[in-house]
């Protein structure tokens, strides 16, 4: 691809909020037919750059330029009509209107009298469906699609218009493995058809399978480029912290305490059944299984915000009635919830307020919350957890993922628990964060906190568990040490293959 | 150098659009009858503003915890009117505490239901507008209400009287701006306001009583409306029963127009003032230059329009978007 001129072309791109650079002259390049990877920690200013292209920004400076010509992209819809379509990561769909109503929304086809030609409009819809190769019709209620079809729906509404350049944000968030191999298809047919490809992702294994070029953002600045068949994880990785990352298993030993929180015989209705565990002090057990499989429900369980219809929770042998978040922090049970968006953070508050929430009771002096007492809290654990912001003040919806993930940590690590729980503690995290988060869990365990982990992703359970719980459907399959675990036992004990076994 | 371009105005516009509406507005007023800056005027529009402003404070705290009260107008009649006809009953102390004691009773209930059963503030605030009406008519049978010894009672101290010079009125308003104002800004309470406005579900995992937050400011809110009442009532020493009718708009208004977000999670009792005083001094600069009174309804309105729009701008930094 050495003489082609490329589709899409951004050029010296800056972009400045009040206080951040947010893109530091980055330019970035996409040739027809690649598949080119846009890479960066959370908050490196890949989303910034793309809306940016997406005419939702403006820069302060610098130029786009689809295949020869400069454009100022001025709003989505002109974006699209230059060719250049994006595929989010959070569907955009009317779940009540069909297939081919979605894919033409804003342009169905029209016939006399402002009527809609359905005929035109249902067989167009059909001709793009068999380009994509699904396996339902345009007449289909978007809403009872999967998750995976309705994906190929927001891709098919991309191919409404001829498009020079796509671009895919965390398409797999939400898919199987069986319905990524379909979204590859999609993209190498898009591929061959010259299309060039934007792939924004956090999962190596996909980047590595599917581009050709890899481009890395770090701190809104470019990195360098990368050509995919000439690099490794450990150089993306490298280019994206400025550091190496450790993903080890866990294999640090230190001592244990009693067995601060016991469970016997949990169950509640059809979401779980039977759960026996214990953590002692000083350890970190993690709970391992598919989505769905009981994980989180035991833990909301524990905190009070569901009622188990049998089984008892001991805390240091002594049995615990918790009906309510106010009930679990009172025993010194702290939960860091599983979306740390809806349930974990006011977005819109300070970060000082966001992290002193639910001991703010007990910081008073008078009548009144005592600021003193509170920055105090918030510069510990800033200082603890090495939480960059400019300040307490900064409202905490523009830090970035693994910045408020810290400081949701911080509020219940705050209210010095005696068990912390933490259901999917780097969720929509990037690397260089996540293993911060690791080490973190770790750190919190060796000063001797019980510390439950939740988590779907099996390196990280296996990197910061002394002891993994196995989960599946409801049950739990099978217990292991560190020592006894390996991928495989551990993957079909949660796919229900150890099942008899066990029973 | 920096150039001054439309974007800029834009966001300018959008950030400060409300101030900026208003000094327009001033100047124009000024200019088309300068009475209307003068001491006497501008004292006058404060006092006329008080007792909106106290329905104005409460609904605040409604309004940032994530919730609507377009009750208060109609409770706010419902407590004039008992307190007025329970005065020559009971006399005038017994008949304050009744009125107030009555009043709080309805806030409970809206906030039980709002609260604690979890349903829509809009549709139950709706209602209870139609349903306090009716209580009211039913209380008064219809009749206009009036204090028959008008001289003979210590009554109208609180609406008109003047301590220091200051009409009672404001001093109520100022006292009650100050001490709402630490209680939302300073306090424990007032932090959980604004976590349960702001995210409820977060506020939930924090171990904040979601359902008690907002039953208090229901109650708060009503124990405003009450306070209202008994300035309205003072003042008049008579009333009909519909004196507080259309002013749930106009309290709502000043609340957006002070900046607090319909959302829930954003405001305070210093913009709710400001937004108070904004809206008296459009009404009264209306009347001056020669306007019909009821060109003050429409004004409202186009108010209420341009306040949301202003806040919806602000929060995305210009004036229009093609995204919402």
């Amino acid at each position: 691809m050495t003489e082609q001129t490329p589709v899409l072309r951004l050029e010296g791109i800056v972009k400045t909020f009040p206080g951040v650079r947010a893109l530091d002259d980055v330019s970035f390049s996409v040739m027809p037919g690649e598949v080119h990877a846009l890479m960066g920690e959370n908050g490196a200013g890949k989303s910034t750059l793309m809306k940016v292209l997406g005419g939702i920004h403006a820069p302060d400076s610098g130029q786009i330029f689809i295949g020869e010509e400069p454009v100022v992209m001025t709003s989505p819809m002109q974006a699209k009509a230059s060719g250049v379509v994006f595929i989010h990561q959070e569907l955009s769909l009317a779940d009540e209107l069909s297939v081919a109503e979605n894919i033409f929304l804003g342009e169905l086809p029209l016939k006399g009298f402002g009527r809609v030609d359905w005929k035109k409009l249902h067989a167009d819809t059909d001709a793009i469906l068999k380009t994509l190769n699904v396996g339902f019709d345009s007449t289909k209620r978007v809403g009872d699609l999967s998750i995976a079809n309705q994906q190929m729906v927001e891709i098919g509404r991309a191919l409404t218009v001829n498009p020079r350049a796509v671009i895919f944000d965390e398409p797999t968030a939400s898919l199987t493995d069986a319905e990524k191999v379909v979204l590859f298809d999609v993209i190498a047919d898009l591929q061959s058809r010259g299309v060039g490809i934007v792939y924004i992702s956090h999962r190596m294994e996909e980047i590595f399978r599917i581009t050709d070029r890899i481009s890395v953002l770090r701190d809104g600045q470019y990195r360098g480029t990368l050509t995919t068949a000439e690099t490794d994880e450990e150089e993306v990785t490298q280019l994206m912290i400025g550091r190496k990352l450790d993903l080890s298993r866990n294999e640090s030993h230190h001592e244990m305490g009693d067995v601060a929180l016991e469970v016997r015989g949990l169950s509640c209705g059809a979401l779980y059944q039977d759960v026996n565990f214990s953590v002692r002090r000083g350890e970190v057990l993690g709970f391992y299984g598919l989505v769905g499989a009981g994980r989180t429900e035991i833990a909301e369980t524990i905190f009070g915000l569901r009622t188990p219809s049998a089984g008892q929770i001991l805390l240091d042998s002594q049995e615990v009635h918790i009906s309510s978040p106010i009930d679990a922090l009172r025993h010194g049970i702290s939960l860091v919830p599983e979306n740390r968006k809806s349930q974990g953070l006011v977005l819109g508050m300070n970060c000082r307020d966001n992290m002193t929430l639910p001991q703010v009771d007990d910081l008073t002096a008078g009548p009144f919350v005592s600021d003193g007492a509170e920055i105090a809290i918030f510069d510990q654990y800033r200082d603890k957890l090495d939480i960059r912001t400019p300040g307490w003040r900064q409202i905490v919806g523009n830090l970035s993922g693994g910045n408020q993930q810290k400081i949701v940590i911080g509020k219940w690590l705050s209210m010095r628990p005696e068990v912390l729980i933490v259901d999917e503690p780097t969720r929509g995290i990037d690397v260089g964060s996540k293993s911060e988060i690791h080490n973190l869990i770790r750190d919190l365990a060796a000063q001797g906190y019980a510390v439950i982990v939740i988590s779907s992703e099996m390196p990280e359970v296996l990197h910061v568990s002394d002891r993994i719980v196995a989960m599946y459907s409801g049950r739990v399959m099978r217990e292991f040490t560190s020592e006894e675990v390996t991928e495989d036992n551990l993957i079909q004990a949660i796919s229900g293959i150890a099942a008899e076994k066990v029973a | 150098m920096a150039q001054f371009n439309k974007s800029d105005i834009g966001a300018l516009l959008a950030k400060q659009g409300i101030l900026i509406a208003f000094a327009v507005f001033m100047i124009g007023f000024t200019l088309a009858n300068p009475r209307f800056i003068e001491l006497d005027n501008v004292s006058g529009v404060i006092r006329s503003s008080a007792i909106l402003g106290v329905m104005a404070l409460g609904v605040t705290f409604v309004v940032i915890g994530g919730n609507l009260d377009l009750s208060v107008g109609s409770m706010m009649s419902f407590s004039t009117i008992v307190v007025l006809d329970l005065h020559d009953k009971l006399g005038p102390g017994l008949a304050i505490v009744a009125m107030f004691a009555l009043t709080l009773a309805l806030g409970a209930f809206i906030g039980f239901l709002v609260g604690y059963l979890k349903l829509n503030s809009l549709i139950v605030t709706l209602g209870m507008l139609s349903a306090i009406h009716g209580l009211t008519l039913t209380w008064s049978g219809g009749k206009n209400m009036d204090i028959a010894d008008k001289s003979g009672t210590w009554f109208a101290f609180f609406g008109q009287a003047r301590v220091m010079g200051v009409p009672v009125p404001i001093l109520i308003f100022a006292l009650l701006a100050v001490l709402l104002s630490l209680l939302l800004a300073k306090t424990p309470f007032g932090r959980k306001v604004y976590a349960v406005g702001g995210n409820g579900q977060a506020a939930t995992f924090s171990g904040i009583p979601r359902a008690r937050v907002v039953f208090m400011t229901y109650l708060l809110s009503a124990f405003c409306v009450a306070t209202a009442g008994l300035l309205q009532a003072s003042r008049s020493m008579g009333s009909q029963n519909t004196v507080g009718q259309g002013m749930e708009l106009e309290v709502l208004a000043a609340v957006i127009l002070g900046g607090a977000s319909l959302l829930g999670g954003s405001g305070t009792v210093v913009k709710t003032v400001i937004g108070v005083l904004i809206l008296g001094f459009i009404q009264s600069g209306l009347l001056l230059v020669g306007l019909d009174f009821y060109v003050q309804y429409i004004v409202t309105w186009i108010i209420i329009i341009l306040a949301v729009w202003l806040d919806v701008a602000a929060k995305r930094g210009r004036l229009w978007s093609p995204i919402a």
